[in-house]
């Protein structure tokens, strides 16, 4: 068996990844918007290859403060999950979650947390069902952690993930919105093994 | 006061008086400072992982804690460092997230890369003086050449000194 790096990893690949973050984040899109109640518009997701060393100033400056959403995925395919927002995107979804004045901006309490884990299981469990739905494999996501800090602190984590495997780590991001636009990033960090399996699982030739 | 010189994700720099060295954002990454106070030459080093000897993609020699800290104090002493004198502080290693139980090998990846950093100082005889390391916050370094001062900044927290 193959293991693949992400270096050998093609354009269809690439393709498949993106249709796959596509029907994720459409998912997610409108579960939060259900729950929000709200008419939500999104656009197609962008697919990003990057030097491991480049990941921690992706997103904006490397000390810049975001919001990070990790899980573990476990079951057919084993590695982890983050979805990643700008603070002014976490705000804006936590402000209308719960009910406060829209222009809000306070430091976030335990119940804001809550609710953003709450976001994150959402957008990760959507994206999720979406691989598994196209790949017919069972993944399981684990309870989210959040972390509020610096991007690149933040990001160090994927970064050292993809760093074990080889040069370039993985990106997909997506925005979303009514009025206002929610940038948010997922990340997928699957262990050696598991890229050949999701490859397989879509019929594409090793 | 010099210049402030940047030190990226997998990536070491020398620098002599008066000028800085500072790395952005250190999470589960070390940052190793080395400082010889005579010639007041300072270096850092941001590494990402242990051990190259584990990873077969290992052409990066500033990612690993072995090889990145070996290759620091190589271009100090080439830079005019003396091998006695040279003094070491460390930051970072944090736990971001306090994930327990998910199928995942780089929850411990601070931990580690604190341990492989100190083995490393140890192996080379570097005496270690400080350190800030581990808990589950990011951390911001500046390394002044002009006193060997290794400053950690982190958010929502008071700038400390060591």
């Amino acid at each position: 068996m193959s293991n693949l790096s992400l270096e050998e990893v093609n354009e269809l690949y690439l393709d498949v990844l993106k249709e796959i973050g596509n029907i994720g984040a459409g998912n997610a899109t409108t579960a939060i918007a259900n729950m929000l109640n709200l008419r939500i518009n999104m656009h197609v997701p962008k697919v990003e290859l990057l030097p491991v060393e480049k990941i921690g100033s992706s997103i904006g400056a490397e000390d810049e403060i975001i919001v990070g959403i990790m899980l573990g995925v476990e079951h057919d395919i084993e590695g982890s999950m983050m979805f990643l927002m700008d603070m002014q995107s976490a705000r804006h979804l936590v402000n209308r979650l719960m009910m406060k004045p829209a222009d809000y901006e306070g430091e976030f309490d335990e119940m804001d947390l809550s609710a953003i884990k709450e976001i994150g299981n959402i957008i990760a469990g959507s994206y999720l069902s979406a691989l598994s739905g196209l790949t017919n494999l069972v993944i399981m996501p684990t309870v989210p952690y959040v972390a509020v800090d610096m991007a690149a602190a933040i990001l160090s984590v994927p970064a050292i993930q993809f760093g074990m495997l080889g040069d370039n780590a993985l990106m997909i991001k997506t925005e979303f919105g009514d009025d206002f636009a929610i940038n948010g990033y997922f990340i997928l960090m699957p262990e050696e093994g598991s890229y050949d399996k999701i490859l397989k699982a879509l019929g594409i030739p090793l | 006061m010099g210049e402030t010189i940047k030190v990226g994700m997998a990536d070491l720099k020398i620098c002599k008086e008066p000028d800085s060295l500072t790395t952005i954002g250190l999470g589960s990454c070390v940052g190793i400072a080395l400082y010889d106070p005579l010639t007041k030459i300072s270096g850092l080093a941001h590494i990402m992982l242990p051990d190259s000897t584990q990873i077969k993609n290992n052409s990066v020699i500033a990612k690993f804690a072995d090889t990145g800290i070996k290759k620091l104090y190589d271009d100090m002493i080439k830079a005019g460092a003396n091998r006695t004198r040279i003094v070491a502080k460390i930051a970072g290693g944090a736990r971001m997230f306090a994930l327990k139980n998910a199928a995942t090998s780089s929850i411990n990846i601070g931990d580690r890369n604190v341990e492989a950093s100190k083995a490393m100082l140890k192996q080379l005889r570097i005496p270690l003086l400080a350190e800030d390391t581990g808990l589950n916050y990011g951390r911001t370094v500046i390394l002044d050449s002009n006193t060997g001062d290794y400053i950690i900044r982190s958010v929502g927290k008071d700038t400390k000194t060591i």
